[in-house]
């Protein structure tokens, strides 16, 4: 029998974390890091060519998750690369020691279990648990540095991070609950096919109250505002590599988990529609995090915020439902995935250039690096939604569907974003262009992660490959 | 229905909830210690007389994790690490007593009221009032982090919301173990984390006043 691609996808970070902890020597052990990443994507992205293993009590892969999966072991691929060539700087400027290092692979690696399992798992319990280990692994990378700053973000974000998954857990139970005197007790009432299977019959008043705990549980892994409190500090104040990956990937973890359970109620008649309470929490988080913006004096919680803001579009687009508006969703997920992890590689290198992660010390990048400058603002004008990137077309979707439906919500939306490109434009000047200031250190991190992203940005943004559209459109459909 | 062992179950859920209030107004963070490992003594009591009267075997695992894990190592733990830190003398509450007894006695209420009427029709009383003093349990825990400033006091806050959790699982009948020992074993690894924290806080700063630590980047001045 072949290795399944399903348990090779768990069973290969699983191994390579304790090799990791054992590997002596940084750049082994970062380059292990890039081989496991690499053999991780290589068995996600095989899923999509093999047959689908049937679902189990406790996986299952569907149309939903394989993208979730693909994207996340992809751009768990290219931050481990980046890592690789940026972490070594980190190491002579004697921000990190040896031992902390190992640590780090290795927790990087358990971090990508537990998003793989959190995406894979057809139980919720078992969901519940996979993404409780990613939350800690991240809390610890989040402390590298062990600065004063950092362990604050580290204890914020864990802090929030476990009252969050304290409650999305009573709302899981409460789930269980729902489902036990229809499904049997134990296992079968936690399968996530079955429940979905039977969604019509569950108590429709238990599944609201379940389903107010899991949003505002899982939400606040999310990011949405007003339970945001911990993002931008873990994404300032962490190593940049863990940046990426929290803005590109864990994020879109919890927000899976946040749509799986809005599938349940979409699925419930009698229950209370999902959408209003996800297009409030939506343009909030848009609303607020655009304000926010302009205050900004350091570039990593720049772009923390922008992140905020986009899982606010995001949620926003699922609120909406609809064929048309969760294709938006889904792209727009999947660009942002993309573009924030790449503007976080060129902030990586940005950062180190200058020694400094104050926007008032970074200035004319454009002149002074050419390659990384001009990929930060092709980048950066990206999620600010200009033409021809893909979040553009996403986010042009989004306004166009909630003008044919609600032409009030679609002014905020509007409003937000125009206020959230403004800020990002206005840093953006300053950054790029004018007369380089500052330190100019040598350039560490590799440009090719960040050049690959953008690459990929464009080519779905001027065209959007037909296969993928057709299984968006598919997906799409599932989500109701 | 309502015999005497329904009457022992009730009392011990209920009784997990009035220690959360004690741990409200506990100004000493030993005073404070101790009434966590109460409240976990009371939790490990209240789940092993689940798994006696549902004759459910497993239970009496997580009973004697509660017991030996929530009510005997960690208070001895935090016991310990107070000393050494020299904070024992008292805690500094953002909000007064009163206010946060008002607000306690408030989210109580509203968490009886919503499960109650939730599971009107749920098949055992038991599992409705457990639910609701579970809720109670999980809302003072959120309003004792939300109230306290020190870091150690918040840890108890998270344990004892913990520790609702624990008790609305075992209340959901035959929930599966796979979840109750995730439960525990997340609250290990949640504890060692924290302890990481702890003792790298300890090190660097003379305070583990979270306050002190908000200095961010020149952007908190506002």
């Amino acid at each position: 029998m072949t290795l399944d691609p399903l348990a090779l996808a768990l069973l290969v970070p699983v191994v390579a974390a304790p090799l990791l902890v054992l590997t002596p020597g940084y750049r082994a052990s970062a380059w292990l890091n890039v081989a496991a990443s690499a053999l991780t994507f290589a068995a996600a992205a095989s899923l999509f060519v093999i047959e689908r293993p049937l679902p189990g009590d406790y996986l299952h892969i569907d149309d939903l998750n394989i993208v979730f999966i693909v994207l996340n072991t992809f751009v768990g691929l290219t931050a481990a690369v980046f890592s690789a060539t940026y972490i070594g700087h980190e190491l002579e400027t004697g921000r990190v020691t040896t031992a902390s290092l190992r640590f780090y692979h290795a927790m990087y690696q358990i971090m990508m279990f537990g998003m793989n399992l959190a995406l894979m798992s057809n139980n919720i319990g078992l969901m519940w648990v996979a993404v409780e280990l990613a939350t800690l692994s991240t809390v610890l990378m989040v402390g590298l540095y062990r600065t004063n700053e950092a362990l604050e973000a580290a204890w914020k974000y864990f802090i929030l991070g476990s009252v969050g998954i304290a409650l999305a857990l009573f709302g899981t139970i409460l789930i269980y609950m729902s489902a036990q005197p229809i499904l049997g007790e134990g296992l079968p009432s936690m399968v996530w096919t079955n429940l979905i299977g039977s969604a019509a019959l569950l108590d429709p008043h238990m599944l609201n109250v379940a389903f107010v705990f899991l949003l505002v549980g899982y939400g606040t892994k999310v990011g949405l505002a007003p339970f945001h409190a911990w993002l931008p500090d873990a994404h300032a104040e962490g190593p940049t590599p863990i940046s990426a990956v929290l803005s590109g990937l864990l994020l879109n973890v919890a927000l899976y988990a946040v749509l799986r359970f809005k599938m349940l109620m979409a699925a419930n008649a009698a229950a209370v529609a999902p959408g209003p309470l996800m297009i409030g929490l939506g343009l909030l988080s848009l609303i607020f995090a655009a304000a926010m913006l302009y205050r900004r004096r350091d570039i990593k919680r720049l772009f923390a915020y922008s992140s905020i803001e986009h899982m606010g579009i995001i949620v926003f687009a699922f609120g909406m439902g609809g064929p048309l508006a969760n294709f938006a969703g889904l792209l727009h997920m999947v660009m942002h995935s993309l573009t924030k992890s790449a503007i976080f590689f060129a902030i990586g290198s940005v950062t180190q250039i200058k020694g400094t992660q104050r926007l008032a010390d970074i200035r004319g990048l454009t002149h002074s690096h050419p390659a990384l400058g001009w990929a930060l603002v092709i980048a950066v004008l990206s999620i600010a939604g200009m033409p021809p990137s893909g979040v553009f077309m996403s986010e042009f979707l989004v306004v166009t569907t909630s003008f044919s439906r609600s032409p009030i919500l679609a002014l905020i939306l509007v409003f937000g974003l125009l206020l959230a490109f403004g800020a990002l434009l206005l840093r953006l000047t300053g950054v790029a262009f004018g007369t380089p200031t500052g330190e100019d250190q040598e350039m560490h991190g590799s440009l090719v992660p960040l050049w690959l992203h953008i690459a990929l940005i464009v080519l779905i943004g001027l065209h959007m490959p037909g296969p993928m559209v057709a299984w968006f459109q598919s997906v799409a459909a599932l989500l109701g | 229905m309502h015999d005497l062992s329904f009457d022992i179950a009730h009392m011990l859920a209920g009784s997990l909830v009035l220690v959360s209030f004690m741990m409200i107004y506990q100004a000493r963070l030993y005073a404070l210690l101790n009434a966590f490992a109460m409240q976990a003594f009371l939790l490990a009591t209240a789940v092993a007389w689940q798994a006696y009267i549902r004759d459910a075997p497993h239970l009496y695992a997580s009973a004697a994790i509660a017991l030996v894990f929530k009510a005997i190592i960690v208070p001895w733990a935090l016991h310990r690490m107070v000393q050494r830190l020299g904070i024992h003398r008292e805690i500094e509450t953002v909000v007064g007593v009163v206010p946060t007894m008002l607000a306690g006695m408030g989210l109580v209420a509203l968490s009886i009221l919503l499960m109650l009427q939730l599971t009107e029709t749920a098949d055992s009383a038991l599992a409705r009032e457990d639910l609701a003093f579970s809720l109670s349990v999980i809302l003072l825990g959120i309003l004792m982090m939300v109230t306290r400033r020190n870091a150690v006091s918040q840890v108890v806050g998270f344990m004892s919301l913990e520790n609702g959790l624990i008790l609305a699982a075992t209340g959901a009948q035959g929930m599966p173990f796979v979840v109750e020992i995730s439960v525990a074993f997340s609250v290990l690894v949640a504890m060692i984390v924290i302890g990481v924290f702890l003792f790298r806080i300890r090190e660097r700063f003379d305070s583990v006043d979270t306050e002190a630590i908000e200095q961010f980047r020149g952007e908190k001045q506002a």
